[in-house]
């Protein structure tokens, strides 16, 4: 067709003309390069609608980090001792964080600078987790292609680019750990299935590497050291070994495992962990398999080799239980922990860690939120699947077991949808790619029909896979039909995935938006208010004690010292803090005195209505408190099983610490309309105790929508 | 009130001292015949900077010689807060009246003046003939003069603050006939030195009228008085003005406030704040008025953790006001630090002088009202590729040069850096700063990036017509 639109051009400019195959490579550029900028421009609706900031609790801390680093040094950072956390334990930071985020965005900074873009460090960090986003599109690409054609690699990256379960951790400005760890993640599984296909020590050392990179960035590279060695099994199962995989899997596990070795806060958990012996069984299982491969080759008698068979799997089961149990009994290799535990059983969490189930994004997960995050995709998964063992190989096979292990995952922790995303939409991908290849190769073959007639060769191939279909009735017509039906489905996704991330992904959650009474935008900046306070009006020793939410906050934007903050390595400091926060004032004040604190802080939603305050989470500290001081008991703050802060609360709710501080002087405040004072719009009740008096502590400062309130601890009182 | 009547006591066992001294001091004649015959010295303490009016009738009586310089005598203390001192002469009667702006320095004559009390001379455009009479008009700024007392307040109370000085004019010279008025911003006075003739009106207290008095002559008084005016305090101003030649002057200003008033003591509890708001907090200070040039663009207000979103702008064509509000009011001791950024066209501040050099035309001083800038840093940020810069500023400051870097900066850009201490609002004066520049470099920038993306290309083409591999290709 392009050469008979190009005939009217002068001679020269007919040299022009791009041959099919180049028209298809533009093409495919083309759409790749806009999808890649359709990944990143879409994920800047904060930027817009709020600013250039960072996002949420976390990426505070990996933003004070990098700023460490970029201003430090990396030997700097790496032993870096922060006394302003964790007061009075501290924190050694660069053994107990995954640096990879930090040092990616600080050499992105540095490259911008030495290519004089003066840009600041907040910037970069900002924008690391769309880049990243975008890049991941390309992986996404390269798979899809990889596993089955290069059309399912394009509808791959177009459903990654914009698929809400990625988008909600990659917005810009959460500058968290899984920003960059699921470009990492899928790049290190494509270049592990890559050199599987191949069976090239290139494409297995670049895995190795990728999994580094991953180690390096997130601690779901557990997921990884599981699903490979569980794959490389599956494949000697089901009778699909081969050179290849051996050469791909050896020289991934031991590089990796060697190059993951290098990251102090992973350290020698790879020969020591009980979550990563599966890798290192099936590592030893392979050479096994390799080493029984190679004498049967050798001996050529069954017979013999059946006895040697039996002898050599006794010795090898005998030794590997052995050396595991005497490895588990003696210490060295560590059980499971509480985290690999809750993932396998989703009620664990429940009734051991009340830390790790305190976590809203630790919750199982919703239907509701499966069909928020995946949308079409959730229908797409099921046919990708049948396509996928309809064509089944080493391959497909991988992004099966991938995909099915990552949704059970997802069901498990709401948070690990993140997980899931790629493989349902490498799958969903291949079922989108497939079905509209295969209509449309019904609709060309229809039309094409007199044109083969016409002495064009380009439609007989396809004319002749048409005909064996011949005898469909409405073939033509079901064929537009579906596919009319394909695109609306393709453009609901879209229009559902732009209209959820602007909607629920984009707000930073440290500035509250409202709307007014007159439809205008009301900003609540509460947070940043205390924080800059603190920053500028207390001693720059000052310790501040909060529930451990607000730690990396206070720290990254108060730089003042916390006691207790989101890094929630010690419960019994945080339980600590949790008994001071339901004691009466009195007893309270000792347990701060111990911790020498100066300032209480506590966030307070009644003004506003803003739902996600400390009374809400107080049941949390009470329960927290409870499991390492039993002298705090849940049921002294409830009244017959039911949790109220009204008059009919418990004596101990209505006079304990939390209490006091968030409703101090509340009563004397109407909030709304029409509603007696002290009416909390949170709770929607009028609060039980209005004559707060307090005895140790005295108000520093409250926000101007009380958002946040600050109390100093006074020093003791003098003997008398 | 017991604070107040010691205070007094000390202040009159003063007075006695000084005018002893004062007497034994007098024996040195003024270097030529000048007397004052009268002067008025109005002080406006309304604010939280002390301004000081005098309006000087000087008379020469020598018989022989023209006197080219008026003196001024200020205390130590004085000339430490000393911000600036302005003189005019004043020509003409009542509505003809007409001003004409004379030079004034400090004077290395201090040797003469007692108490290590220090001169600073006017300098007359013509000489005072033997005989002749001229009217001077002097206004000079203090500024962190007035002491909080007491030093720490509750949200409650409202600030009280003492001003020292004295009830007659310092002066090397004999004045015939003086008298001082005092002007407060409320009826709350609680306290004041009484040298007779001394009398209040509503807010205003006048000394004297004082006749003959001796040169040198100083009797201290101290007013304890109400001001809730804002004592906003700039500890340190950096304004950085870069200069694009593509149509843009960037303006960029680094605060760090503090409210210089009495501290705030115990607690601050929101619910006074809000619900009483004319009582409680009464000194402190929500929001902050910045005037800036017309057609200002692409205002932005934020600090180290972000965009302050409280601020209002409005665009006029004679100035433009930024309406600022920190993130919290700010009580006595409290701190605030922010930064203020703004565009401005290029045709409004860059000029062409006679001789080929360009000029830049700027405001000095800092644009908030009221203010005191401790510390002010004016850097003038001049395009990559110019030389030779001048700055011509009409007050002394320190200067020096640096580079700085920004986007796509290869040589760095020469930057002017004007430090100067203690500023007020009199030093909103216009500056200049003068460079050469050549056309020529403003196309450095976009050459570097056409380039660059033309090699991108190259390097695509190259690589697709190349085969990288070591073995044949299959």
């Amino acid at each position: 067709m392009a050469s008979t639109a190009l005939d009217f051009l002068p001679a020269p400019l007919r040299s022009l003309r791009l041959k099919t195959k180049q028209q298809e490579l533009l093409l495919r550029v083309s759409a790749l390069a806009l999808i890649y900028v359709l990944a990143f421009a879409v994920r800047l609706f904060s930027v817009l609608r709020y600013e250039s900031m960072i996002h949420e609790f976390d990426p505070y801390f990996n933003y004070r980090t990098t700023l460490f680093l970029s201003e430090n040094g990396f030997s700097e950072f790496w032993n870096w001792f922060d006394s302003e956390s964790w007061y009075p334990l501290g924190r050694v930071v660069g053994g107990t964080l995954f640096p990879g985020l930090m040092v990616t965005a600080a050499l992105l900074h540095r490259l911008l600078r030495a290519l004089s873009l003066a840009v600041h460090i907040r910037e970069v960090c900002v924008l690391t987790a769309p880049f990243f986003a975008a890049n991941t599109t390309l992986v996404a690409y390269a798979f899809g292609r990889e596993i089955w054609d290069s059309g399912a690699g394009l509808v791959a990256a177009a459903l990654i680019a914009i698929v809400p379960g990625y988008i909600s951790r990659s917005v810009a400005g959460s500058y968290d750990n899984e920003g960059v760890a699921i470009f990492a993640l899928l790049l290190t599984f494509y270049l592990f299935v890559r050199a599987v296909n191949t069976g090239s020590l290139a494409w297995a050392l670049a895995s190795a590497f990728g999994y580094f990179y991953m180690v390096s960035a997130w601690g779901g590279y557990v997921f990884i050291i599981n699903l490979v060695p569980l794959y490389v099994l599956v494949l000697l199962v089901t009778g699909r070994y081969s050179q290849r995989l051996y050469v791909a899997y050896n020289c991934m596990y031991v590089l990796g495992m060697l190059l993951a070795m290098q990251i102090r806060f992973v350290g020698f958990q790879h020969v020591q962990s009980g979550e990563h012996m599966a890798a290192m069984g099936v590592f030893f299982l392979l050479q096994v398999f390799f080493f029984l491969d190679w004498v049967k080759y050798l001996l050529n008698d069954a017979r013999l080799f059946k006895s040697f068979l039996r002898i050599t799997l006794t010795c090898v089961i005998t030794v590997g239980t052995l050396a595991l149990v005497i490895g588990t009994a003696s210490g060295y290799i560590s059980p499971w922990t509480g985290r690999f535990y809750s993932l396998l059983d989703p009620t664990y969490a429940k009734d051991h860690i009340p830390i790790i189930a305190s976590v809203s994004e630790h919750q199982p997960t919703a239907w509701s939120s499966f069909m928020f995050d995946f949308h079409i995709l959730l229908f797409l998964f099921p046919a990708g699947l049948y396509f996928c063992f309809k064509r089944l190989s080493d391959a497909t096979i991988f992004i099966v077991m991938y995909g099915l292990t990552s949704m059970y995952f997802a069901g498990v922790m709401v948070r690990l949808i993140l997980v899931a995303a790629p493989a349902v939409c490498l799958i969903s991908a291949i079922a989108a790619s497939a079905t509209i290849k295969n209509l449309t190769t019904l609709i060309r073959t229809k039309s094409k029909s007199p044109q083969v007639t016409s002495g064009k060769t380009t439609g007989s191939k396809a004319a002749a896979k048409g005909a064996v279909d011949q005898s469909l009735p409405f073939q033509h017509n079901a064929a537009i039909a579906l596919l009319l039906g394909a695109f609306y489905l393709l453009s609901r996704y879209a229009i559902h995935c732009t209209w959820v991330t602007s909607e629920a992904y984009s707000s930073p959650s440290i500035v509250l938006a409202a709307r007014g009474h007159n439809g205008g935008r009301v900003i609540f900046d509460d947070y940043r208010e205390a924080y800059y306070w603190l920053r500028q009006n207390t001693p720059p020793d000052a310790k501040i004690m909060s529930w451990w939410d607000y730690g990396y906050q206070i720290t990254a934007m108060g730089n003042r010292t916390v006691i207790v903050d989101n890094n929630t390595w010690n419960n019994t400091h945080i339980a600590t803090v949790g008994r001071a926060m339901s004691s009466y004032e009195d007893e309270a004040y000792e347990i701060m005195q111990s911790l020498d604190v100066n300032y209480v802080l506590v966030v307070f939603g009644g003004v506003t209505g803003y739902s996600s305050d400390d009374i809400n989470k107080f049941l949390w500290m009470v329960r927290i408190g409870g499991g390492v001081f039993p002298v705090i008991k849940e049921p002294d703050y409830l009244v017959n099983g039911e949790y109220r802060v009204d008059k009919g609360a418990s004596p101990k709710m209505l006079n304990c610490l939390m209490y006091k501080l968030c409703y101090y002087r509340f009563g004397e405040l109407t909030t709304e309309y029409g509603k007696p004072p002290g009416y909390d719009r949170v709770r929607g009740v009028e609060i039980g105790n209005k004559d707060i008096k307090l005895e140790y502590l005295e108000e520093a400062y409250t926000t101007s929508n009380w958002i946040v309130r600050i109390y100093k601890v006074k020093p003791p009182k003098n003997r008398s | 009130m017991p604070p107040s009547f010691q205070t007094l006591a000390t202040a009159t066992v003063l007075l006695l001292l000084f005018t002893a001294s004062a007497v034994s001091c007098a024996s040195l004649p003024p270097e030529d015949g000048i007397r004052i015959v009268s002067a008025e010295k109005r002080i406006d303490l309304t604010g939280p900077i002390v301004k000081v009016y005098l309006t000087l009738k000087v008379e020469n009586v020598a018989a022989a010689s023209d006197a080219s310089q008026v003196l001024l005598a200020f205390t130590p203390t004085e000339v430490q807060h000393l911000a600036i001192v302005k003189a005019t002469r004043a020509e003409g009667k009542r509505k003809k009246k007409t001003y004409v702006p004379l030079a004034v320095e400090a004077s290395d004559l201090a040797t003469s003046a007692p108490n290590g009390a220090n001169l600073y001379s006017v300098l007359l455009d013509a000489p005072l003939k033997p005989g002749e009479t001229i009217t001077l008009e002097v206004l000079y700024v203090l500024t962190h003069s007035l002491e909080p007392f007491p030093a720490e307040i509750s949200q409650s109370e409202s600030q009280l603050v003492y001003y020292r000085d004295s009830a007659v004019l310092l002066s090397p010279y004999h004045v015939l006939e003086q008298v001082t008025y005092i002007k407060m911003p409320s009826n709350r006075i609680e306290s004041f030195t009484r040298v007779d003739p001394t009398s209040r009106a509503g807010t205003e207290v006048k000394y004297g009228t004082y006749s003959n008095q001796a040169p040198n002559s100083y009797l201290p008084i101290l007013v304890h008085y109400e001001n809730n005016r804002p004592f906003a305090v700039v500890e340190e101003l950096v304004r950085k003005v870069e200069i694009s030649h593509w149509g843009n002057v960037q303006i960029t200003e680094h605060y760090k406030l503090r409210h210089g008033g009495a501290r705030h003591k115990g607690v601050f509890s929101r619910l006074e704040f809000q619900s009483r708001p004319s009582i409680s907090g009464a000194s402190s200070f929500k929001n902050l008025l910045a005037r800036l040039p017309p057609r200002v663009h692409s205002v932005y207000y934020r600090d180290e953790i972000g965009n302050i979103s409280t601020s209002h702008l409005r665009i006029g064509s004679h100035k433009s006001e930024l309406e600022i509000e920190p993130r919290y009011p700010l009580f006595g001791g409290w701190h605030c630090t922010f930064t203020i950024g703004y565009g401005l066209p290029l045709q409004d501040f860059l000029f062409e002088s006679d001789d080929g050099r360009r000029f830049i035309n700027l405001t000095f001083g800092c644009p908030l009202l009221d203010t005191v800038v401790d510390d002010l840093t004016i850097k003038v940020v001049l395009p990559e590729g110019s030389k030779n810069p001048q700055p011509i500023v009409p007050f002394a400051t320190e200067k020096h040069l640096e580079t700085s870097y920004s986007y796509l900066d290869v040589v760095g850009r020469t930057t002017v850096v004007l430090k100067k201490n203690n500023v007020v609002g009199e030093h909103n004066v216009p500056f200049q700063v003068y460079y050469e520049f050549n056309p020529i470099f403003m196309l450095a920038e976009p050459m570097m990036l056409t380039s660059a993306v033309l090699l991108f290309f190259v390097a695509c083409i190259a690589y697709l017509h190349m085969d990288l591999s070591i073995g044949k290709s299959s």
